[in-house]
């Protein structure tokens, strides 16, 4: 039993981080590092240039572009990339689409989608979640009827991250409404999102920001041989996809940017007549998010240590344990960051000083203290509400 | 980076689990609690003839070269069986200072005797003002002809009652906050001017008030070098943390066991309490702490030999918080869950509860090394 990284693993991490310090765009990572989620742009622009180099899809099979990297390694390059901080590749087009299309697609759906993909030539958004289906994903109500060789889609989906960014969606359709089970039934389908039909109108969060969307689908014509695997399996096509790489689920490394941030701050303002980094409240908390950030990183590392070993594909339970504490520990440092900000965390500094010409007139960082703790209340929701990943435990682990 | 035990790792923790398991029941230890020395010897005997009192020690003084992830593996078992023995006060508090501190003629003397199972000894170190303050030693030690006498009292001491040797700190200079000026002295139990007041911790194992008055050593008891016991003191409390730590985890392991057993066996409102989704969530939250905790536990064993001070320091500062702070959660919610049987005396999670509570007061509790972390910020 060894904790520390071997040579080879060291090596790896400073060739990781040499590259993206001499290849990330300055003006991104500044943006960033104040708390900016990236454009749209900064995200293609930073993916093909990890594209080019190799790097943009290392979990997918060799033939397709991936870099047959271990796990540790994988590890490593999420966290060096979330901590420079770098916006994170599109998981929509690596860690979902990707591998579902390198396992069930036909040869002619890989060839065209996935070097699409892993350029972001194309951007995808998952069409799964309904208003009527959420955490009971199954019991989903989009219709796709076939007609010859289309599927005539009708219905909504929402909480659709980045739809308005999209050019395509791979989304859940009901094929067979009188299935025996709600799981069968479901379909797996690709859609070009300027198909005539379909209409996306935004949901702006509580931070203020358009990252989410409903989309309606009225009578929406989809080729047949758009759909993944085959006619109601779809399920089978999503479980698989929600498996599916669950390295970096922590998010470590955004949890570190986020306390490397709060800590930067708290050098520059003063609180009783000191800087607030001598605060004892403050360093106090700081120290149990330290603690609590430690003993993560080495349950991750065991979790991982694990998926290099096994072989049969299913997802480990203790994946749970990741996303559960990974995202407590993003609202911890994010509500650091704005409470590190005061008062000056109250106001919407970024659009007042639109209005006034970006004139300079508080801090830099002030107005950014308040939109990742706002955005990240989210965390504990997507991906599996915390509580539904309490019942993955119990179901997995414990068995009550 | 791995995880992976060694073919000897596995079997070495097989065997002590199942020693354990045939031998060391839950009724078999109340019977060990109540003989003379509140646990048993022929259990201590039983660990010296599987090689557990050796596992740290060199080849050369009999042992078996193990380091600290044996240890934790020993102790996790260990853990599960809430063992009595005085393992950690002669093998790991004790054994550690003369692996550190010893001259060859002091480990070839001792160390041999320990993994035979004749000598046991206790780690006589903390003071009823001291607190968890390492420095804080008002014991004192002056030279006398070619040795020393010792004057003071030692608190808590861990098997201070059955050990047949102690390791003793004494001021030899400097007041009474100094790093600079401990010394630790080998001294026997039962040298003249020793007084052992032996009693019960709240856990059911032992410990003893120490009185040391004019208690006369020679120059050979000195354990290191004169003055400078303070870096192997912390080393000493270090190797503490990381065994007990790996305890309460082999604690908090059997505690969900016992807890999850329960849920599906006590029936409430015609169904087992388990079915309750908020009781689930409960348990799952446990498991989370423990799974947390058992991360901390590697983290303390594989950094007790980290050569870098600031690093091994920081890192077991962390390990022991992170455990600190499971043991309580999974030990609360363990009693919680179980209700009324929880609070009793006869049912064994009562049991678990305190050796976890125990835990935090050993060696600087939560707050103590949270503020030690928290000052280093900056």
């Amino acid at each position: 039993m060894d904790l520390r990284f071997t040579p080879e693993e060291i090596a790896w991490r400073d060739e990781v981080r040499t590259f993206i310090n001499e290849n990330l765009p300055p003006e991104i990572r500044e943006r960033m590092r104040l708390g900016y989620a990236p454009t749209k742009q900064e995200t293609i622009t930073w993916q093909r240039i990890l594209n080019k180099k190799g790097w943009a899809c290392p979990g997918w099979p060799a033939e397709f572009g991936g870099a047959a990297w271990t796990p540790i390694q994988r590890m490593i390059f999420t966290e060096e990339n979330q901590a420079a901080p770098a916006p994170e590749l599109n998981g929509f087009n690596i860690t979902m689409l990707g591998p579902v299309l390198a396992h069930f697609g036909t040869p002619e759906q890989k060839a065209y989608f996935l070097p699409r993909a892993a350029n972001l030539d194309d951007w995808w958004c998952q069409g799964f979640s309904e208003p009527g289906a959420g955490s009971d994903l199954a019991s989903l109500k989009t219709a796709a009827k076939r007609e010859g060789d289309f599927y005539i889609v009708n219905g909504q989906k929402i909480w659709t991250s980045t739809a308005h960014h999209a050019d395509w969606i791979f989304a859940l359709v009901r094929t067979d409404p009188n299935a025996r089970k709600k799981q069968e039934g479901i379909s797996f389908l690709l859609i070009d999102m300027k198909t005539p039909g379909i209409t996306v109108r935004p949901i702006i969060s509580i931070d203020g920001s358009h990252h989410l969307n409903e989309v309606f689908f009225d009578d929406v014509k989809v080729p047949v041989h758009q759909r993944i695997y085959e006619e109601n399996r779809g399920w089978d096509v999503a479980k698989y996809l929600l498996g599916n790489e669950r390295t970096g689920i922590a998010r470590l490394g955004k949890s570190r940017a986020n306390l490397n941030f709060a800590m930067d701050v708290a050098r520059n303002v003063r609180a009783g007549g000191a800087p607030l980094i001598e605060d004892p409240g403050f360093r106090q908390r700081v120290a149990q998010i330290q603690v609590d950030l430690k003993a993560l990183e080495l349950t991750q590392m065991r979790v991982i240590a694990a998926a290099s070993k096994k072989s049969d594909g299913k997802p480990d339970p203790f994946s749970s344990i990741l996303k559960v504490k990974g995202t407590e520990l993003l609202q911890a440092t994010s509500e650091l960051v704005m409470d590190t900000g005061g008062p000056m965390a109250m106001p919407i500094w970024a659009s007042e000083l639109n209005a006034l010409g970006n004139e300079p007139i508080a801090p830099e960082w002030a107005g950014y203290m308040a939109a990742p703790y706002l955005m990240l209340r989210a965390a504990s929701i997507y991906g599996g509400t915390n509580e539904i990943q309490r019942n993955i435990l119990n179901k997995a682990v414990l068995r009550l | 980076m791995d995880f992976d035990l060694t073919d000897d790792q596995k079997l070495l923790t097989d065997s002590v689990s199942k020693l354990l398991a045939d031998r060391y029941t839950f009724e078999a230890r109340k019977g060990f609690q109540k003989q003379p020395e509140g646990w048993s010897p022929d259990m201590w005997g039983q660990f010296a003839d599987m090689g557990l009192l050796g596992l740290p020690f060199d080849e050369a003084y009999g042992g078996f070269g193990g380091g600290a992830v044996d240890v934790m593996l020993v102790m996790e078992q260990f853990g599960k069986a809430l063992v009595l023995e005085p393992y950690l006060a002669t093998v790991v508090l004790a054994g550690t200072a003369l692996r550190l501190a010893g001259t060859e003629a002091q480990k070839s003397a001792l160390l041999p005797e320990i993994v035979g199972g004749a000598l046991k000894m206790a780690f006589a170190h903390g003071e009823q003002g001291s607190r968890y303050d390492l420095s804080d030693v008002q014991t004192t030690a002056r030279p006398a002809g070619d040795g020393w006498v010792l004057d003071g009292a030692k608190a808590v001491v861990l098997h201070g009652g059955s050990a047949d040797k102690l390791v003793v700190s004494a001021r030899t200079a400097g007041d009474r906050n100094d790093r600079d000026g401990i010394t630790l002295f080998l001294v026997d139990a039962d040298a003249k001017g020793v007084g052992r007041r032996s009693y019960q911790l709240r856990d059911g194992t032992r410990a003893a008030e120490v009185s040391l008055s004019a208690v006369q050593v020679g120059a050979d008891a000195v354990l290191g070098r004169v003055g400078g016991a303070y870096p192997v003191i912390s080393r000493v409390v270090e190797a503490g943390i990381s065994a007990l730590a790996a305890e309460v985890v082999g604690g908090m392991d059997k505690m969900l066991d016992v807890t999850l057993e329960y849920l599906r066996t006590r029936h409430q409102f015609g169904k087992a309490i388990g079915e309750n989704q908020v009781l689930q969530h409960k348990a799952a939250d446990m498991l989370m702490s423990l799974e947390q905790g058992r991360s901390m536990s590697m983290l303390a064993a594989m950094m007790v030999d980290e050569p870098d001070d600031a690093e091994r320091e920081r890192n077991i500062a962390m390990a022991k918080v992170g455990v600190g702070q499971a043991g309580k959660f999974v030990s609360q919610n363990a009693v919680q869950l179980h209700g009324g049987i929880g609070m009793t005396e006869e049912y064994v999670i009562g049991h678990y509860f305190r050796r976890a509570m125990m835990f935090d007061h050993s060696f600087g509790d939560t707050a103590y090394y949270l503020a030690k972390l928290a000052s280093q910020v900056q």
